[in-house]
């Protein structure tokens, strides 16, 4: 079995560093076809016919692809017409080695049974290893061995089966030396382009470097990226500095570099002008250099955007627009630390959606293509079917950005659908915030309990029956996927029995296994407008989960004793069975309530509770906690074309602040007892105090009105607040309680092992967690399995217990919540441009919510809706603007905004440009000459008309 | 970019085994003339000699004399050029002591101490170059040297590491994979009785993980002590063919 050939292996690593290592070569590593009769390999991979039909190649053949066509083409790869492949050992290590996302793709498709692809150990094999010679590059030996490799499969193949195997290279040399040993041999993109069966795949080929049709200005535009090593060094003495380069989403001649300092310490590194930012796309992890004082400059607040028109030759325009941002003089102190990109330390690309721009020449085949997120520059990319793709939302990727080229170049992918689609644009949004939505693997379906699924008298003995209690659940209208219920009840000794019971996930998904691992990946339930997105497959979320009324269903209960005064005297946790008695609606719960004649037990239930949460309420409020408010928004979709029909800000109702305060102290109950019982390695929850600077836009805000507000303390803060009132304003308290919101920090999971601030600055409590959605939160269910090893319910498991492991998926859990938030607003602020494309120009009144160097941003309360006024207009010459950024305020033609001032303004759609479809706001009051637009009033019906087209 | 992939998902490890396999154990016995036993064995790239004097009588200290069996010393040390960088290594180190301690331990449990009552044996071990396993290598040298020296024991004394990757036990690590950070577990096992001479982990690992990670290390040792079998046997021939009989 064992060839056992010991021979030492040298690398260098760091200093001089001899590394002996064994390499053992086998005789037992199979070539993985179905055809052969030699290798004894139980489950061939590779196709006994495996059709690509090729111009070129018209027999039946397998691929090798060498490590640059993976790197590049793996978009090819990927499609499934691209089977039977081998991947060879060599390949797979110079891929992991050099680019992680292509090596994790290249890994999703050797996985994928259908895709054929087969990874041979060509290292490890006898005849197909070879060593490097002396004076051999690595990269030489590399390409010797593929073609070793190839070169053996091509006579171990038997004859009879008529298969041959094709080397792809893009690398000239490797070819040469392939067709000199007699091999079947192709450049990628000549492979691709006589594929017959799919021509499309030709616009997924990667642009290389070395291709002739290349035009190319002479012109350098950018200055050289130093090589890796040359920033090493720089970054080593403190020349350069690395951070992540973040694109500034209003200016495309801005960005940021964030550099992570020690601690907390970070610091932020303002780059302007194309030259200065040298080709750095949003995320990559950069070097830069930081400029001497005197060239400091101020972040502009000017919203300035690359909008199609200009060409490559056209850059005076864009020089003069550079100007425009550093000529304006600033104040000293609002000079930042500037600086200029010298390098790329790690591209971070990932595949951008968005639409293509089509060349004003009609034949051309090179496109540029806007992606939809604007901090992503334009890329440009070579398709022929660009008159097919026009109005489609497409998927692209970038292959590279050279020195002498204003925009990146890339390949086309995917196309979508066609803008402005519900569907294409729900599918766009979820892309763009890498919320993962593909329906549920089957391999993930085969961990789902069988139907019919009953409670087993297994399960009735581990667990308290507590059928016999009066459980409701209150929750919105229309929800399916119930996972608490509440139920009320008075003890013999007086005092209040309260149980919490939440839908037992945790008994159905078992740690570790591919719904366990799907659930952990998607990390959340994301709720769109009239579309859900589950974290777990349908059956457990809206059935087996879900408590229901009058069904029996597998709970999680948490079991308080109180008296009068709802303070807790004794409190359990416990793996129950119960039947809910009813399932209702915040607003049926508050009409049962209200409603004096009613007294059956379900009413009597939740008189209780809420007699109970107004006094948790006010003492909560009491030790500080904030209410603080968001402009929230409700669409009543129509139930046949799902289009929005009205919308209406959220109400909120006696009952939700119920539901809500049981919830809190379930949370807190159960964050305690995990914590104290692993102290190490309990899944929290946080809310950092924000830093004082914070507050500074409160702050001034509020000055303007001649009020103070104390942000020492959150008590302080909510006090602040409550007393914030002015006379005939009503709305000012809440449009106050939004600037407050902004000022807020995010509430991160953590792993309490790992930090050791864990207050929860917004509901004011020492301690908090997330136990009461297990159906649509992960960190739920893993404080669930917790929960359940700490009252000795269920067993536990290695990575339950790793903090680190811990740590790692707290960041996924608290990224995909960012992500499903940041999804949830697009897809509002969508259906928003639905609805208002539906209505046509509206007159509503608003309020200034923050003042601009050129615009003002208006809150609309009565859709709850935030646009921004631009001043400036590109036909018109510019009014005359002054900017006070102390107070702040605006001054346009003598008129001056302040914050919180009352104006009205139209709302329309502005959908010249398709892809960023936007809700414009224009002013009507104050009468301002030459800036506010006349009050529309016939017109609306011959707009809506060129609208709706 | 990222660390070294330990376990391919094709199954084999860097050098190219399979997770049970053990690298190739080579030993010579009976390498030096003046010892009373000796033995040079080589596991993979670790490489060990060991060489065994007695029973003789206790020197030094007369305190140190047990009225019911035989002291044992051993004494486990490291050759300057054994490591990639060259180093000296003084004697009776922290590290170096704790070996000795630790093969000391071993040999009691299985050397047939109560035979030679007021006696001592030297048990010398000496790491000539170290790629992993350093332990188990110097286990599996010296017993094979306390055999030459005709020394009567319970069974051989095989020992083998076992690490833990990926969910899958990995028998007999090489430095690459010691040092990969994961677990590491050593077993000197009597492979006849299945009695374990000596058991030491210093990394962290889940209980449950703990049953097959010792089994992995055990079926490992039972593979070493096939191969020491056969060594002795072979030497056993050799010499009496020398001898002529």
């Amino acid at each position: 079995m064992l060839k056992s050939k010991t021979f030492v292996k040298k690398t260098r690593s760091g200093g001089i560093l001899k590394v002996v290592r064994e390499h053992y070569l086998r005789d037992d590593i199979w070539c993985g076809s179905e055809v052969c009769v030699e290798c004894k390999d139980e489950s061939p991979v590779l196709e006994k016919d495996p059709c690509m039909e090729s111009s070129m190649c018209t027999f039946p053949h397998y691929l090798i692809p060498d490590t640059n066509v993976v790197l590049h083409q793996i978009d090819v790869l990927e499609d499934p017409l691209i089977r039977n492949v081998i991947i060879l050992q060599t390949v797979l290590q110079e891929v992991r080695h050099r680019s992680a996302p292509a090596y994790k793709r290249i890994k999703d498709a050797i996985h994928n049974k259908e895709k054929h692809f087969y990874t041979f150990t060509n290292e490890h094999h006898r005849e197909t290893f070879i060593e490097r010679e002396p004076g051999e590059s690595a990269n030489d030996r590399n390409d010797r061995a593929i073609r070793a490799a190839a070169h053996w499969y091509s006579k171990h193949i038997p004859d009879s089966a008529e298969i041959k195997v094709v080397m792809l290279t893009n690398d000239r040399l490797n070819k040469e030396k392939a067709e000199q040993t007699g091999l079947l041999v192709y450049r990628c993109d000549e492979y691709i382009k006589s594929l017959i069966a799919n021509p499309e795949l030709v616009d997924r080929l990667a642009l290389t470097s070395d291709e002739k049709n290349e035009i190319t200005s002479s012109k350098i535009l950018f200055p050289e990226h130093l090589p890796l090593s040359q920033i090493q060094s720089g970054i080593k003495s403190g020349k350069y500095i690395q951070g992540t380069f973040r694109a500034n989403r209003d200016n495309f001649l801005e960005g940021t570099v964030f550099v992570h300092g020690e601690g907390d310490e970070s610091t932020e590194i303002l780059l302007q002008g194309l030259q200065k930012l040298n080709r750095a796309v949003h995320q990559d992890v950069v070097a830069v250099e930081l400029l001497p004082q005197e060239d400091w400059v101020a972040p502009s607040a000017v919203v300035l955007q690359d909008d199609g028109s200009k060409g490559e030759d056209e850059e005076e325009e864009e020089e003069e627009e550079e100007k425009k941002l550093q000529t304006k003089q600033v104040h000293r102190d609002s000079l930042k630390p500037t600086g200029r990109v010298v390098g790329i330390i790690k591209r971070n690309w990932r595949p951008y959606c968005g639409m293509l721009t089509l060349s004003h020449i009609k034949e051309s085949t090179r496109h540029l293509f806007t992606p939809a997120d604007r901090r992503i520059p334009r890329i440009r990319i070579e398709t022929r079917q660009a008159a097919t793709l026009e109005g489609q939302r497409i998927m692209v990727a970038i292959d590279g950005w050279p020195k002498n080229s204003r925009y990146p170049r890339g390949h086309f992918m995917k196309n979508l659908g066609s803008a402005g689609d519900k569907e294409t644009e729900t599918e766009v949004l979820l892309l763009e915030h890498d919320v993962p939505h593909l329906p549920f693997s089957q391999n993930v379906l085969s961990f789902l309990p069988s139907m019919p699924w009953a409670i087993t008298e297994d399960d009735m003995n581990r667990r308290e029956d507590l059928r016999h209690l009066c459980v409701c659940s209150v929750d919105p209208p229309g929800c399916t996927d119930i996972d608490d219920a509440l139920h009320c009840r008075e003890l013999e000794n007086g005092n209040l029995e309260v149980g919490v019971h939440i839908a037992d996930v945790s008994h159905f998904i078992r740690p570790g296994n591919a719904m366990d691992q799907e659930a952990a990946s998607r990390g959340t339930t994301v709720y769109l407008c009239g579309k859900r997105i589950d974290m777990v497959p349908e059956l457990l979320s809206s059935n087996l989960c879900s408590l229901r009324s009058n069904v029996e269903r597998l709970a999680f209960s948490c079991i308080w004793e109180m008296n009068d005064n709802a303070e807790i005297l004794n409190t359990r946790f416990t793996k129950s069975v119960i039947n809910s008695k009813a399932s209702l609606t915040y607003a049926e719960a508050q009409m049962k309530i209200d409603d004096r004649n009613m007294n059956d037990d379900i009413t009597k239930n939740l008189r209780g509770l809420n007699k109970l949460a107004k006094i948790l309420k006010a003492g909560r409020i009491e030790k500080g906690a904030l209410t603080l408010s968001s402009p929230e928004v409700r669409f009543h979709i129509d139930s046949e074309t799902h289009d929005p029909i009205d919308l209406q800000t959220k109400e909120l109702q006696e009952t939700n602040s119920m539901v809500e305060e049981f919830m809190l102290l379930a949370n807190i109950s159960v964050a305690q007892k995990i914590y104290d019982e692993f102290s190490e390695c309990a899944l929290l929850r946080k809310h950092p105090s924000p830093p004082p600077s914070n507050y500074d836009i409160l702050h001034k805000a509020i000055k303007t009105k001649n009020l103070v507000i104390h942000t020492d303390s959150a008590k302080e803060l909510a006090d602040s607040l409550n007393q914030a009132d002015i006379e005939g304003f009503p709305y000012f308290n809440t449009l106050l309680r939004i600037l407050a919101t902004r000022c807020m920090m995010q509430a991160v999971y953590f792993c309490s092992g790992l930090d050791s601030d864990f207050r929860h600055y917004g509901l004011a409590t020492p301690i908090y967690t997330h136990f009461t959605s297990p159906i649509r939160r992960y960190s739920d269910i893993i404080v669930h399995r917790l929960l359940a090893v700490a009252i000795g319910a269920d067993s536990t498991y290695p990575a339950l217990m790793d903090k680190h492991k811990q740590a790692a998926l707290c960041n996924n859990l608290n990224y995909r919540h960012k992500m499903a938030q940041y999804a949830q607003r697009a897809s509002v602020a969508f259906h928003t441009q639905l609805f208002f494309k539906s209505r046509g120009i509206l007159n509503e009144e608003g309020f200034i919510l923050f003042v601009r160097k050129n615009a003002i941003i208006v809150l609309i309360p009565k859709f709850g809706l935030e646009g921004t006024v631009f001043f400036e207009n590109k036909d018109k010459p510019s009014p005359k603007m002054t900017f006070n950024e102390e107070v702040p305020t605006l001054t346009v033609e003598g008129h001056t905004f302040n914050l919180f001032d009352r104006v009205r303004v139209t709302i329309s759609l502005d959908a010249s440009n398709i892809q960023h479809q936007k809700i414009r706001m224009s002013l009507l009051e104050p009468v301002i000459p030459g800036v506010s637009v006349p009050l529309p009033e016939a017109e609306p019906e011959a707009k809506k008309a060129k609208l709706d087209r | 970019m990222a660390g070294i992939e330990l376990l391919s998902d094709q199954g084999y490890r860097l050098d190219g085994r399979k997770a049970t396999e053990l690298r190739k154990v080579q030993a010579r016995m009976g390498v030096f003339g003046q010892a009373d036993g000796s033995a040079y064995l080589e596991q993979g790239n670790t490489k060990v000699l060991a060489v065994v004097y007695g029973p003789h009588e206790v020197r030094g200290a007369r305190s140190k004399i047990l009225y019911d069996r035989a002291v044992i010393n051993c004494q486990y040390s490291m050759a300057t050029f054994s490591t990639a960088e060259r180093k000296r290594r003084p004697h009776g180190d922290r590290k170096s002591s704790e070996m000795s301690l630790h093969l000391k331990q071993t040999f009691e449990a299985a050397v047939l101490t109560q035979l030679y009552p007021r006696s001592q044996i030297d048990i010398y071990v000496k790491i000539l170059q170290a790629d992993g396993g350093n332990y188990s290598a110097c286990v599996n040298a010296a017993t094979l040297a306390v055999i030459d020296a005709g020394i009567p024991m319970r069974d051989y004394v095989c020992a083998c590491t076992a690490g833990f990757v990926d969910d899958t036990p990995l028998a007999d690590l090489c430095h690459a994979e010691e040092s990969g950070g994961g677990t590491s577990l050593a077993v000197a096992l009597l492979p006849r009785g299945g009695q374990i001479a000596l058991l030491q982990m210093d990394a962290r690992l889940h209980q449950d993980h703990l049953d097959t990670l010792m089994e992995a290390a055990m079926t490992a040792c039972k593979g070493v002590s096939k191969v020491l079998d056969e060594v002795v046997r072979q030497h056993l021939q050799e010499m009496s063919i020398l001898t002529g009989e």
